[in-house]
């Protein structure tokens, strides 16, 4: 598996605050980087977000495909499933 | 194949055909090392303009902001006609020395390379 | 309550349990455009959105995010957000960025509903729907931007019109022709792939950041909102992209060549934003150049690894466009500084504090090359002499911006290629765009060129009063320098109001 970073950039709002604490908990190598109105994570090959560590930040469940509310840009191959949403480099 | 088409055979029609410009043909003119001018200019030329026009008027006109315009030595310039060495007959009309339609004149000013040499 | 059906089973239920197959008509009559570009699908099935996106759900977001969209530019209106803005000369970005780009948003929306109807796949049909809708939301939610900024501003009355005839327009106008009269596969691996996925961040995101590090909460607000559907955008593009180079081998060369084409399209176009970054945010969030090595050779260098199992190799002049980092956002400053008599926004001197960040970013070219002409051009105004280059630009065939790039070993001289065809000749600015002229000349002989159009009579007049009536733009109020425009004395009349308000309360 490759070790070229994945990237997730989310908008810095309320709705996509607790996605960006699940991810650093849950992806000890990802790298968080501050702009402007937006947060941009990279992570070397791969990283996962799980529905569960959002859903438990927030307090209610979290289905990844409110994920499209928050997100501004993605760099990686997704995989998503009610559970998870997934980036990765072969 | 000349393009991708979903008709065989399609072909397009030039836009810039030198019957579009009436008596005039399209040239294109550089002055080397000077990029304070950000690219070469485009005029609508006939080609019984002689070739001082373009030194003795058209290069003054649009060149002369340049502090090192003043300074050339027109007796040292080298050109290029459309990629070849060149040398202008001044007298002479530039459709009668090869200077066609959407034709390319760059020339250069030794000694003469923008502000501070920068090339600008 | 009915138990909640798993997003794969939901996917397939309103995709391809949605369709079927005609027989009353031959299914090659009712989808006449995806065999003649020669790309080969056997199994439309294999095509999946990995987002597994449905109309239910689509309705829902877009819902979600237009009610707070909509809310932020509502109170913007209503707070004269415009007067939080750093400084009016960020103005000239934007209005570049709406009557550029907005017109954009509106031809994807048209072409990506003939996709949707012309493509055979079902799950790409439903790709496309959705994004014919997206687009078409970006296109109303920015004239919303311009229809708030045009009360206070100058250049933004009649984008429609001007993107239709003013010369730096063609440059976005003739990107978008190019691809929307391309079969559909070329259009998916040009806007979805090369633009959407490897190039678009470089329009979006440090823009956009970049605006609401300048104050402009409205452009934030409607950029990221359309780039929250950019990353499904993008997310397709590179589905498209591995879903026609698996079925089959004989697609590969047709992809590798569109790619490479595409890719170089983009890089040009985007030499606008280079510009805009470096030269026209009075708050800079990060260079050009930072921003290219961010996201094309760090991002995209990590996506050509990936492809490279397909068979699929970098762009073929992605070097000469890593090597144009350094240069290209102050070759298109030049041109724009120059010909901004013609254009629809100001432009301005540059301050000793810009030039020490531009020489600080780039250390290897700013003082040795572009320095010296931006003194030049500040000393000729102050002496009341401000530089306006008042004859007409050499354009690209292909890319049709003026002809200012440089020989990639040579920042000093012009890169000039040409080509006979046909007994005509034809000029670029670059291999790249002469490489896409030699593959389909045909198409590029028919370019509308302004500065040719001007010459053979076609836009007004000979004169440039006359070239800017028919813009529908005005002289000296929509354009030429910012210093001393009536865009800067309102801007500093108000300023100075908001401060007389400020000390009293
Ligand atoms: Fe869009
Ligand atoms: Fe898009
Ligand atoms: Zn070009």
């Amino acid at each position: 598996m490759s070790t070229n970073n994945v990237s997730i950039t989310l908008q810095n709002t309320e709705d996509a605050r607790p996605i960006v604490e699940a991810i650093t908990a849950d992806n000890p190598d990802a790298t968080v980087h501050h702009y402007p109105a937006m947060v941009k994570i990279d992570c070397p090959g791969h990283l996962t977000i799980s529905a569960e560590s959002v859903g438990e930040r927030l307090g209610r469940d979290w289905d990844p495909q409110e994920l499209h509310l928050s997100v501004i840009s993605l760099s990686g191959n997704i995989d998503e499933d009610d559970d998870h949403f997934d980036l990765s480099w072969n | 194949m000349a393009v991708t088409a979903l008709k065989p055979g399609y072909t397009g029609q030039n836009l810039d055909a030198v019957e579009n410009f009436g008596p005039n043909q399209l040239v294109y003119l550089h002055w080397e090392k000077h990029l304070m001018f950000c690219a070469a200019l485009a005029f609508p030329f006939p080609p019984e303009m002689p070739f001082g026009a373009i030194v003795g008027e058209v290069l003054p006109q649009f060149y002369g902001p340049h502090p090192d315009f003043e300074k050339i030595d027109w007796s040292t310039v080298r050109w290029t006609l459309d990629g070849e060495d060149f040398v202008p007959d001044l007298e002479a009309s530039i459709g009668s020395q090869g200077v066609g339609h959407k034709s390319m004149l760059r020339f250069w000013t030794p000694g003469l390379d923008g502000l501070g040499d920068s090339g600008a | 309550m009915a138990k909640k059906i798993p997003l794969k089973r939901k996917y397939e239920m309103m995709t391809r349990g949605l369709a079927w197959d005609t027989t009353y008509q031959d299914m090659d009559d009712v989808y006449p455009y995806d065999k003649f570009e020669g790309i080969k699908i056997h199994d439309w099935d294999a095509w999946e959105d990995p987002f597994r996106l449905t109309q239910d759900a689509y309705w829902k977001y877009q819902a979600e995010k237009e009610r707070k969209l909509y809310a932020v530019i509502d109170s913007f209106a209503q707070n004269n957000g415009q007067l939080g803005l750093s400084d009016a000369r960020y103005l000239g970005a934007l209005k570049l960025f709406l009557t550029g780009v907005s017109p954009l948003e509106y031809q994807a929306h048209r072409h990506f509903a003939h996709l949707a109807r012309n493509i055979r796949g079902t799950g790409a049909q439903v790709a496309a729907q959705m994004q014919s809708i997206d687009e078409l939301r970006h296109a109303q939610t920015q004239i919303h931007a311009i229809s708030h900024y045009n009360k206070y501003f100058d250049g933004l009355h009649d984008f429609t019109h001007m993107h239709d005839r003013v010369w730096y327009l063609s440059v976005p106008k003739s990107f978008f022709d190019d691809a929307v009269s391309a079969g559909p596969f070329e259009f998916f691996t040009a806007i979805s792939f090369s633009f959407e996925y490897v190039l678009t961040n470089l329009l979006f995101v440090p823009f956009m950041s970049g605006a609401a590090y300048n104050g402009d909460l409205a452009t934030v607000t409607f950029g990221f909102s359309a780039q929250s559907d950019e990353s499904r955008h993008m997310t397709l593009g590179l589905e498209v992209i591995k879903f026609l180079l698996e079925q089959d081998e004989a697609n590969v060369p047709i992809i590798q060549h569109w790619i490479d084409k595409w890719f170089w399209r983009g890089h040009r176009l985007l030499s606008l934003v280079g510009m805009m970054m470096d030269y026209m945010l009075p708050k800079k969030i990060m260079s050009w150049k930072d921003a290219w090595e961010m996201y094309f050779e760090e991002q995209g260098g990590a996506l050509f690894e990936d492809l490279a199992r397909y068979g699929i190799r970098p762009p073929m002049h992605a070097e000469q466009a890593n090597n144009e980092k350094h240069r290209i956002s102050h070759e298109v400053w030049a041109i724009f500084y120059q010909y901004t008599h013609a254009a629809g926004f100001h432009t301005w001197d540059i301050d000793d504090e810009h030039k020490a960040w531009l020489s600080a970013e780039y250390p290897d070219t700013f003082d040795k090359y572009y320095r010296p002409r931006l003194d030049l051009w500040k000393q000729m105004a102050a002496d009341g002499n401000r530089y306006y280059n008042m004859a007409l630009p050499q354009l690209c065939q292909v890319c049709q911006i003026p002809m200012g790039f440089t020989e990639p070993d040579d920042p000093t001289t012009i890169c000039f290629r040409s080509r006979e065809y046909q007994g005509d000749r034809y000029h670029f600015c670059s291999d790249g765009c002469q490489y896409i002229f030699d593959h389909e000349p045909e198409k590029y002989i028919q370019a509308w060129l302004p500065v040719h159009q001007i010459f053979q009579g076609n836009c007004g007049g000979a004169e440039i009063p006359d070239v800017l009536n028919w813009y529908h733009l005005n002289l000296g109020v929509d354009n030429m320098a910012y210093e001393g425009s009536a865009e800067e004395k309102i801007w500093n009349d108000w300023m100075a109001t908001r401060r007389v308000g400020a000390a009293r309360t």
